[in-house]
Order: structure tokens, then C-alpha cells, then sequence
């Protein structure tokens, strides 16, 4: 077995038993990008000189028997939407075609501290507006299952690149489901946490009440090693949670024994594909001959949450992206005059999906439309929270499936905007509500590409969702790595 | 017709503090362009704000201070619009929950008794500064943008339209200045724009409880300009309402130079802000113990103090007003009064020859050593000196910190009361003066004191007056 196909907790084993360095690690990932980037096109931007070095120092520090964090050499992939000092940072956008940022967001100042070296920057839809990557400015990603299919968005770049072995670990953002759903066509591991779990500083911002940093990985002991490293209070971000990072590697392994699992009648609704529904109430049949107890539960406001989120996440996206106007950084057009500069700079640089959020998103806030749409999704988001405060109170984990259908095919839905965004319906809710959630594979479709299936918890309850992840890993008959695209052969170029 | 001129005003002052209000760059005045800003107020992709607990502190002070009830929930929210100053094409407010709410000022106007009415109290921050090549931002070849200013804390103070003159207008902003020095919330510097001012303006018939199509006057630069510019925009309202014309909702500039509010083009003020609460910030929830803490701390306000200083000390109401209005000079004064207990003496030099010669010289009451009044009025006061001599050691204390009894020591300025010194300088002056001594006998007391006057002259103003009176009567006679 080649090291790229190993877990980053098995790397983290081998380099600290120092079977094997950083810079070899970091050698059989560069090898394996090399191999399948041309293929899958995930990076934006590759940092390997950097990457090197950092993997070089981890080396000469554990020679130097150096007290390590234990992912210490372990090659991370981030999306190209968090900040980072010195190198371009683009978001997918023309608009950011050549930003540098001056400084690096939160999160990769952690991932710097603790020495992984981070392989390069992930393609994504532009300003994580999308649910399959097509939305990037500058090329489309691929589905490392099925080159004709998409890998889901917006992280689509980060998952796919874990799927096909190009880093063990990525990073991604998830407003609306950015992170599950591309994991789960990819068939890996990705969570969403908590909102203000993980500090948002130098994330670009998308929509900031439902934005939120997470974890991708061949599975879920992998994320929850991740998230330690990233979670934690940050006095720069006002919304991060002031709560201890418990560990949440040591979930992995704990019993079932009465956990009360709830599943969702409206995220295993009659029109998904049955074989997803199916594959759904098999692991959930799985969790409870492992002791937990399950139920049917409804979500009676999930009906209202695509409308509710498509004006909140559009109304403030469209604050956000008020910035790009052509004067200060970013892409900036020739203009007679003020005016002519913001609506040049704004039209050329943004792309299509994005003006139409930012159209929605201005309509939304006019007056004499803000109670209508803003207010009354914002009163919708207040009910739907409030569903999961009564589902909370009989239930420790929520289950269904993370998309309706698997991977689609490029160009399938891309003139669909409405099909695109229902395509996300299983992941809407539980981000407007800010709980965490976990897609992880769900087993394989007739069609060979992965499914997923979720599964939501209380607020700060990720260990428990790594808990029954990981038992529903151990009950299944393959490594994670047959479940993934790395051993596939006679598909595609893969 | 008699028309009532109806003025309601937006004050945004500058709060004192040494941060901006969402990041730590400096707030200091001055700056070299663009060299005092961070990520968060250039507004980079991916920076957050983090409110300024100081920003916070401080404008509750002011909203206390000006009566206003502090709200225990409230909110910030975006403002947007487009504007090459604004760096995140929003600027961070409040809009539907303020921090106050309410709120007065009392004051007096040419005798009469007046109290005028906020509306609310918030808190924002300031865009940057622009300065176009040309006369504005359409018609220059190039603008130039500093964000120093941008993020830096501010106050908005909404009036009640309860303001009936342009005069009426400055004395509210006079006494509103003088409270917030008093709270330590604002240095309220208009020309430094830590104190701005703009106005709403309408004419209504004498009586009418209606009020009138408004217009809204900008740049107004000093306390001065907004007396001038609202009375110039009252009489031009006046004028038109008489002819029988209608007012047109607008935005006025005032222009220092022309002295005339210029109306500006295009339709300023239907502009759609497109508020929302601000995602990334929590709402700001004030705990009654942190609120009741800071009023309790509160310094006292220039209206009690006036009042104070008329009770304790028997000032009258004039010689309270200026020891009010000028902080530290009031503070002069009390110190001083600590140890010397002729008040209304000691107030009469304070804001008589001391403030005169504090401003001759561009000096600050706080820079004059209360022990050196003490000591010169003692001196006065026993007759070691004379009036004129303490004058001039006032003078020396104000411009050098001397020690007004050594200088007497020193320079030999004791006043002369022995009969041995001063009876040859008498006879001396009766010696040259015989016409006046005629006069004198003649029964006429103008002379009298002619003689006198000669007689402190030759003493360069130490003689002992009354010693010299009497030395004369008996020389004459
Ligand atoms: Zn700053």
C-alpha cells in the first residue's frame, strides 16, 4: 500500500514511530497529484516549496526528538477561500484572480503551528456560491469516481482531492451544505461544525450567520483529529464559542448503548432515490443492533428552509461581496467615472451565479420588500431552530440522507439554478439552525458512485457524532480506503 | 406671516478612544495617510470586526450624562452603500436598536428656561476621508483616499426638533460640548471633525402644530457656521413661504465662503441603506450592574456644578457660569478655595485677571499652581502689597510659575507703610504739587486725590494708600 492511500492517523502512527518522515509522506502525495490533478483539476494554486520545507523542519525537529503535535507532517489541502499570508487567494473568482492577502486566516495559522505542510489551495464554486464546483471561474473539478460527474460544491476541490488520495486531509466551508454534500458524492467524511465552533477570521466571507470551517477526511476518526487542531475560541471572531475543545479523537471507540437516534422523515423523503433511502435505513438498522434506539422524528418547518436560506444566505452575501468595487484590491476595471468603475469592476469580475445572489440577496433587503423576504426568513430560521431544540430534547443524533440523488453530471444543472439549490435540501436546515453535521459514506450505488448519509447533533455534540460514525465504520466489511476512489481502476483515466 | 423656525439636529462627535471601534489600530489625529489601518477597517476579505469595550463605555457615559436611557439589549447593524471611503461598502451601526433612547439638555436662551429633547443615541464608525482633485468626486481627474479615519468610534446624537433658532442651535451645541468635556467621552474638537454637526430645517405658521417640508443643511464647520447657516436657510424658507411658494425636501451645503447653503444636485436622501443586522457581531446586552457601575462613576455634570459653585461658595450666577463652562478653571478655583475662604474674592480674580492673562498667554488653568494664588491673594490680603504689585506677580506666575513672595523679597515690592519712608516722599510731592495744595484748601477733592495718585507713582505703587491719605491731610493742613 502506498502511503497516500493510508489515513492520516495511520501516518500520524508511522511518523511518530518514525517509520517513515514527513518528507516522504509529503513525497507519495506530490506523486499522486502529479498523477491525477491533470485528471480531476482540484488545485487553484499548489504550494509545494513551502509545504516541503514545513515537512523538511517536522523531520529535523522529531530527529531532534522535539515534542510534536501528533498530525505534525501530516499534508493538509485548504480551500481556496481562507486567507493566506503571501499567496494567492482567490476564491474562484475573477474578482480575486491575483489577491495576496497580508495575512492568514485562523485556521491556517493552526495548521502552520503544528507543522502540516499544506499541499495547495482547493477549487470551489466561486465565493462558495454552488453545489458542484461548475461555478469556479477557472475550470471545472471532476468527480474522482466518475470523471463526467461533478464532486459537489462548493468544497468540491477539497473532496475531491481527499477522495482520489491527493491529501489525506482537507479543509473546507459549509454555508449550506459546502462540506457534506461534496463529501458525500465524493464518498468521504466531512463535518460540519458547530456554528462558532471553529473561528471564521480569514475565511472570506460567503453569508457570515451560516458560514462555519470544517474537516474532510477518508473518515471520521481523521476529521475529529482535524477538528482538535482547528476548533477553539478566537477573540477575533465575535461568533466563535468560548467552549473547551474536548477530544474528540477519543469518541471513536465508545459504545452506542442508548443513544436515541432520530430519523428524519423529511430527509428520507419520498422523491430521493430509493437506493439511498434504502442505503439510510440499513445504517440506521446498523446503529441500533449496536445498542442505540431509533425512532421516526419530523422537522415540520424543513419544507420552508431552502426559501428561508436562499434569502438569508443571498441578502448577506450581498453585503459581504460589496466590497469588490475595483478600488482598494481585486480585479478593477476601467471606468469614466465612479460609478462606471463599481459597475464595470462588479459586472466583469463577478460571475453569473454570483450576481444573481447578490441580486436576490439587494432585492431582499429593499425597503418596502424587507419584511416580506429578509424578516420573514429570518422568522422561518427561528422555527426551524426551534425544531431542532424540541427534536434535541427525545433525540442525541438525527439521521437521513446528505443528498437526494448521487453525483450528477457536469453541465447536468448548471442552466437549473432552482434544481442546483434543491440539491443541497438535506443540508439547509441544520446550517440555519447552526447544529453540527457529519455526512460519511453510506455504501455504494447501483451506479457505482457513493451516497451518504447524515447525521446532526446538539450544539458542541461532534464527539458524538464521531462516536456513531466510527461504529458504523467498524460494522462495515472494507477499509476506508476501498471505499474511496484510490484503489478504482477502468474508470475513467483513475 | 410670522413664521417658527423648526430645527432638529444630528451631532456625530468623536469618541475618546485611543483604539478604533473593530480593531486596534490608532486613533491618534495627524497620522501620516493610510498608515494607521489593518486589515478589519480597510476592510480586507475575511477580516471580522470585534467591538471596543472602551467605544462602548465611553458612549454610555455620554448617553447618561445627556439623560438618556441606556437600552439593556441592543444591536448593530450594516448600513450599505457604495463609496470609494466606505472600505467594506457598508458601514457598521445601529439602526432599530439603539444604544439610548431619549435624553435632554437644559439651557438657558437669553433668560428664558429651555430643554430640549433627544431622540436616540448610538454608536457607528467613520468612513474614511476623500480629497478630490477638483471640487467633487465627479468632476476631479483623480481623488485621493485615507483610511485612517475609517473605524474610528463614533457618537450620533439625534435632537427632537425642539430648536427654534439658528442662535438657539449654538447655544444647545455650546452647552452639549460642555457636558460631554465634563463626562470625558468626547474631546468634541469641530475643526479636528471629532465634532460634527448637521441640521433638518422647516418653517411652520407661529402656533401651528404641523411642521413643515424640511430641508437639511450640511458642513457646517464651526458652532458659528450653523448659527449662520441655519438663520440664512430660515430667512430664504421665510422669504419663499412669503411669496407664496413651497419649500423642496433637500440637501443643503453651507458655504463658509458665500455664506449661503447651497443646494446639492441629485436626489441625496432617497438612497435605500439596506440595513440588517450585523451577522458578525452578537447583540450587545448591557448588564444593569455594568450600567448602574458606570453612572455611579459618573463625573459631575456642568449644570450641577453650576449650582454647586453658587450654593457652597456664594459665587453669583455669572461667576458660576464661567468657572463652569472653563472645566479646569473651575477645578482652579476649588482647589484654591480648599485653603482660602474669601470665595467670592478669589472667583473674581480667577475669571478676572487670571483667565484674561491664561489667554494673553495660550495657557492652561491646570498649568498655574493653586499655591501661588493662595499665596499671592494672602499677601494681598494682608497688606504685604499693593493691587497693581499683584498684578504684575499674577503676571509672573502665569508665565513663569514664580513664587510671588520671593519675587517680592527679591525685587523689594513690599508695600511701605512706615511714616519714615514715606513722609519725605510726601513732602517731596506737596514740595512740586502748591498749586494742587491751593486747590485743596480751596476746598476742591479732585486734587486730593491727584496728590495721591503722584505720591503712589513715586513709590512705583507700593505705598500703603491709606497711610499716605492720612500723612497728607496732616501735611496739608
Ligand atoms: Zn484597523
Amino acid at each position: 500500500m502506498e502511503l497516500y492511500q493510508k489515513t492520516a492517523a495511520e501516518l500520524s502512527r508511522l511518523l511518530q514511530d518514525k517509520e517513515i518522515t514527513a518528507v516522504e509522506v509529503f513525497n507519495s502525495f506530490t506523486e499522486r497529484i502529479d498523477e491525477v490533478d491533470p485528471h480531476l483539476k482540484v488545485f487553484i494554486t499548489c504550494t509545494l516549496d513551502s509545504a516541503l520545507e514545513t515537512a523538511a523542519a517536522v523531520d529535523r525537529r522529531r530527529m531532534e526528538n522535539e515534542e510534536l503535535h501528533p498530525l505534525a507532517g501530516v499534508p493538509v489541502a485548504i480551500k481556496d477561500n481562507f486567507c493566506t499570508e503571501g499567496i494567492k487567494t482567490t476564491c474562484a473568482s475573477k474578482m480575486l484572480e491575483s489577491y495576496i492577502p497580508p495575512y492568514d486566516a485562523a485556521v491556517v495559522e493552526k495548521l502552520k503551528r503544528i507543522g502540516m505542510p499544506i499541499l495547495g489551495k482547493t477549487n470551489m464554486d466561486e465565493f462558495a456560491m454552488g453545489s458542484s464546483t461548475e461555478n469556479s471561474a477557472f475550470f471545472v473539478t471532476r468527480n474522482p469516481w466518475d470523471l463526467e460527474r461533478v464532486p459537489g460544491g462548493s468544497s468540491g476541490g477539497s473532496a475531491a482531492a481527499v477522495a482520489a488520495g491527493m491529501v489525506p486531509l482537507a479543509l473546507g466551508s459549509d454555508t449550506g451544505g459546502s462540506i457534506r454534500q461534496p463529501a458525500a458524492l465524493c464518498g468521504i467524511t466531512g463535518l460540519r461544525p458547530t456554528y462558532g465552533r471553529v473561528s471564521r477570521y480569514g475565511l472570506i466571507a460567503f453569508a457570515s450567520s451560516l458560514d462555519q470551517i470544517g474537516p474532510l477526511a477518508l473518515n471520521a476518526l481523521d476529521c475529529s483529529l482535524l477538528l482538535e487542531v482547528i476548533a477553539g475560541y478566537d477573540q477575533r471572531d465575535s461568533t466563535s464559542l468560548p467552549h473547551e475543545v474536548p477530544q474528540y479523537s477519543a469518541a471513536a471507540g465508545r459504545e452506542l448503548e442508548g443513544v436515541r437516534i432520530g430519523l428524519i422523515e423529511e430527509n428520507i423523503s419520498a422523491n430521493f432515490d430509493p437506493e439511498i433511502k434504502f442505503a439510510v435505513l440499513k445504517m440506521a438498522a446498523l446503529l441500533e443492533e449496536n445498542g442505540a434506539r431509533i425512532t421516526e422524528v419530523s422537522l415540520p418547518h424543513t419544507d420552508y428552509g431552502l426559501s428561508a436560506y436562499y434569502l438569508i444566505a443571498p441578502s448577506e452575501a450581498a453585503s459581504n461581496l460589496g466590497r469588490y468595487d475595483g478600488v482598494r484590491y481585486g480585479y478593477s476595471a476601467d471606468g469614466d467615472n465612479i460609478i462606471s468603475l463599481f459597475s464595470r469592476t462588479r459586472g466583469q469580475g463577478f460571475g453569473a451565479e454570483v450576481k444573481r445572489r447578490i441580486m436576490i440577496g439587494t432585492y431582499s433587503l429593499s425597503a418596502g420588500y424587507y419584511d416580506a423576504y429578509y424578516l420573514q426568513a429570518m422568522k422561518v430560521r427561528t422555527l426551524i431552530r426551534r425544531d431542532y431544540e424540541k427534536a434535541f430534547q427525545n433525540f442525541d443524533i438525527l439521521v437521513g440522507a446528505t443528498t437526494p440523488t448521487p453525483a450528477f453530471k457536469l453541465g447536468e444543472k448548471a442552466d437549473d439554478p432552482l434544481k442546483m439549490y434543491l440539491s443541497d435540501v438535506c443540508n439547509i436546515t441544520d446550517a440555519l439552525a447552526g447544529v453540527p453535521s457529519l455526512s460519511i459514506p453510506a455504501g455504494l450505488h447501483s451506479s457505482g458512485l457513493p451516497m451518504g448519509m447524515q447525521l446532526t447533533a446538539a450544539p458542541l455534540n461532534e464527539g458524538l457524532l464521531f462516536q456513531a460514525a466510527a461504529v458504523l465504520e467498524k460494522c462495515s466489511d472494507s477499509p476506508p480506503q476501498q471505499r474511496t476512489a484510490l484503489n478504482l481502476t477502468g474508470r475513467g483515466e483513475l | 406671516m410670522e413664521f417658527e423656525t423648526v430645527i432638529g439636529l444630528e451631532i456625530h462627535l468623536e469618541l475618546q478612544t485611543r483604539s478604533k471601534l473593530f480593531c486596534s489600530c490608532s486613533t491618534a489625529f495627524g497620522r501620516e495617510p493610510n498608515t494607521s489601518c489593518c486589515p478589519v477597517c480597510l476592510g480586507l476579505p475575511g477580516s471580522l470586526p470585534v467591538l471596543n469595550r472602551k467605544a462602548v463605555e465611553l458612549a454610555i457615559i455620554a448617553a447618561l450624562s445627556l439623560q438618556s436611557e441606556i437600552q439593556k439589549e441592543s444591536r448593530f447593524d450594516r448600513k450599505n452603500y457604495y463609496y470609494p471611503d466606505l472600505p467594506k461598502a457598508y458601514q457598521i451601526s445601529q439602526y432599530d436598536r439603539p444604544l439610548a433612547l431619549g435624553g435632554f439638555i437644559e439651557m438657558k436662551n437669553e433668560g428664558v428656561k429651555r430643554k430640549i429633547n433627544l431622540e436616540r443615541i448610538h454608536i457607528e464608525e467613520d468612513p474614511g476621508k476623500l480629497m478630490h482633485s477638483g471640487e467633487s468626486i465627479f468632476d476631479s481627474d483623480y481623488s485621493l483616499v485615507d483610511y485612517n479615519r475609517a473605524g474610528i468610534p463614533l457618537l450620533e446624537i439625534v435632537t427632537k426638533p425642539d430648536l427654534r433658532s439658528g442662535r438657539e442651535a449654538r447655544l444647545f451645541l455650546e452647552e452639549l460640548r460642555c457636558i460631554l468635556l465634563y463626562s470625558g467621552s468626547s474631546d468634541c474638537r469641530m475643526e479636528q471633525g471629532s465634532l460634527r454637526c448637521d441640521a433638518n430645517i422647516s418653517l411652520r405658521p407661529a402656533g401651528s402644530k404641523t411642521l413643515g417640508t424640511r430641508t437639511e443643511v450640511k458642513n457646517m464647520n464651526s458652532f458659528r457656521a450653523v448659527e449662520m447657516a441655519l438663520d440664512y436657510e430660515a430667512g430664504r424658507q421665510a422669504a419663499i413661504l412669503s411669496a407664496g411658494g413651497s419649500i423642496i425636501q433637500q440637501t443643503c451645503h453651507w458655504d463658509e465662503g458665500d455664506r449661503k447653503a447651497i443646494p446639492l444636485r441629485g436626489k441625496e436622501g432617497s438612497s435605500d441603506y439596506r440595513y440588517f443586522p450585523e451577522p458578525d457581531l452578537l447583540p450587545l446586552i448591557l448588564k444593569s450592574d455594568y450600567i448602574e457601575t458606570l453612572a455611579a462613576s459618573l463625573p459631575e455634570l456642568p449644570s450641577q456644578r453650576r449650582i454647586r459653585l453658587m450654593e457652597e461658595y456664594g459665587l453669583d450666577p455669572a461667576d458660576a457660569a464661567i468657572l463652569t463652562e472653563n472645566r479646569s478653571l473651575g477645578d482652579l478655583f476649588e482647589v484654591a478655595a480648599g485653603e482660602y475662604k474669601d470665595y467670592r474674592n478669589l472667583a473674581r480674580w480667577v475669571r478676572g485677571d487670571l483667565l484674561y492673562l491664561l489667554k494673553g498667554n495660550d495657557r492652561n488653568p491646570s498649568e498655574v499652581a493653586p499655591s501661588l494664588l493662595i499665596e499671592l491673594l494672602t499677601m494681598l490680603d494682608e497688606g504685604e502689597i499693593n493691587r497693581p504689585v499683584a498684578k504684575d506677580l499674577l503676571a509672573n506666575i502665569v508665565k513663569n510659575g514664580t513664587n510671588p513672595r520671593e519675587l517680592v523679597q527679591q525685587k523689594g515690592l513690599g508695600r511701605i507703610a512706615d511714616r519714615e519712608k514715606l513722609q519725605p516722599v510726601v513732602e517731596k510731592v506737596l514740595a512740586e504739587n502748591k498749586d494742587a495744595v491751593d486747590s485743596i484748601k480751596q476746598g476742591r477733592k479732585k486734587a486730593f486725590a491727584f496728590l495721591v495718585g503722584k505720591v503712589m507713582a513715586a513709590t512705583a505703587g507700593r505705598a500703603d494708600p491709606e497711610k499716605v491719605q492720612k500723612l497728607l491731610r496732616e501735611l496739608i493742613n
